[in-house]
């Protein structure tokens, strides 16, 4: 789940305070996850506890309209995540969807550099499944099973290709 | 068998003028394919791939760097030649339009090359029918083309693009009229080709038939923008 890394990605723009977390969130992600607020301050706490967010210290005392700033660690966590690929072999659909719908907010090359490196990922794992398909030999339920998996695979690089074509105005894809 | 790639591009550059603007199509381009490895090369449309597939087999030549195939070169007076030459010996291309000659048994099809080239008619039907074997289609050798199923004619094209012991096959895009199954079938024996040592290279923008490959490159706008697999 997201929702840490997009708070993260969120604050690293500029210091927030809890609602507005959550409109800029729900807008950032085409409305695709609804947050609760609980689920906005619990994480805050948390993100807080790890030393990766902290209160602005030049706001008000009210709790509920109180900002929230990155950390420096939290920056670095932010920018680090932003890069990499999500790593398992078929990454959660909605997961790889949010996360490139934030990589986007800082612009195309962000986002680009970060599908780039997704596409590399998947494609290695198509080539992981076809090397363990070779080595199975013929049997049908685990070639049908193997083909299943890669279809998956192949639907998010095909989106990964239309993100590309958006992001770059249109051009061709794949 | 030796280390030297069957073929090797080094620092491939392509520029057109395309109604007085200047495209690149290849950009410092690095890409080696050895015996017994199959490479894939995949990218949008307008990536380079195809010029890509007309240098590797002479069509096109680049504006810089350097293409061996089998540690040769051509001598730049003598290139248009040497490379029909590499083409009736040594490569062999299969597009997406297959044509195969009408009228003509799917033997004598494949032995085409060859007798064009000046072998012997028993010697060309010998190689065309170790070919279509190899290329999973033996029982089609008496059949006219324009009676074999699509895939079918496929694999008579590939036998056409292996016979007489051709060391480099270029596919671009060959699989593409075909359905997903038969299309899968065709990248395996591409790599099963590749794996009886020779040196293959599929152009595909299919990402699974691309994982058929031992690696694959990336292209977009002309650069090698990934490669995936095996370092190179």
């Amino acid at each position: 789940m997201a929702v840490r890394e997009g708070l993260l990605t969120l604050l690293a723009e500029r210091p927030r305070h809890g609602y507005e977390l959550k409109a800029a969130f729900e807008a950032s992600t085409g409305e695709l996850w609804r947050l609760n607020t609980g689920q906005i301050y619990t994480t805050l706490e948390r993100l807080a506890r790890d030393g990766l967010v902290e209160p602005d210290p030049g706001a008000g005392d009210d709790e509920r309209r109180r900002p929230y700033r990155l950390t420096g660690a939290g920056r670095a966590e932010v920018e680090a995540w932003l890069r990499a690929p999500i790593g398992s072999d078929s990454p959660p659909r909605d997961e790889l969807v949010m996360k490139v719908l934030l990589a986007a907010r800082r612009g195309p090359t962000t986002a680009l550099a970060l599908i780039d490196a997704q596409r590399h990922q998947l494609l290695s794992t198509l080539h992981d499944l076809r090397r363990d398909q070779r080595a199975g030999g013929d049997d049908l339920a685990a070639r049908l099973v193997a083909d299943a998996q890669a279809v998956r695979v192949e639907a998010d690089l095909r989106w990964l290709d239309l993100c590309v074509d958006r992001l770059s105005g249109g051009r061709s894809t794949p | 068998m030796t280390d030297e790639p069957v073929l090797a591009m080094a620092e491939v550059t392509c520029r057109f003028a395309d109604g007085g603007r200047a495209v690149t199509a290849l950009d410092r381009v690095d890409l080696t394919v050895g015996a017994g490895e199959m490479v894939a090369v995949m990218g949008p449309s307008g990536s380079g791939k195809s010029t890509l597939v007309h240098v590797a087999c002479g069509l096109v030549t680049p504006t810089g760097g350097a293409v061996t195939v089998l540690g040769r070169a051509p001598e730049p007076r003598r290139a248009r030649r040497w490379w029909a030459d590499m083409r009736r010996r040594h490569i062999g291309v299969v597009h997406q339009r297959l044509n195969l000659v009408p009228g003509m048994d799917a033997l004598a099809n494949v032995a085409l090359p060859l007798r064009l080239a000046g072998t012997g008619e028993r010697r060309a039907r010998e190689a065309a029918r170790a070919a279509l074997a190899e290329a999973g289609v033996a029982e089609a050798a008496p059949v006219r083309a324009e009676r074999l199923s699509v895939g079918e004619q496929q694999r008579v094209a590939l036998a056409r693009a292996i016979v007489g012991d051709r060391r480099l096959v270029l596919a671009d895009e060959a699989t593409a009229a075909l359905d997903t199954v038969g299309a899968e079938a065709i990248a395996g024996t591409l790599a099963d080709l590749a794996r009886a040592g020779r040196a293959v290279l599929l152009v595909t923008h299919d990402s699974r038939l691309a994982s058929w490959a031992d690696r694959a490159v990336i292209l977009r706008d002309g650069c090698v923008v990934d490669r995936v697999g095996a370092a190179t």
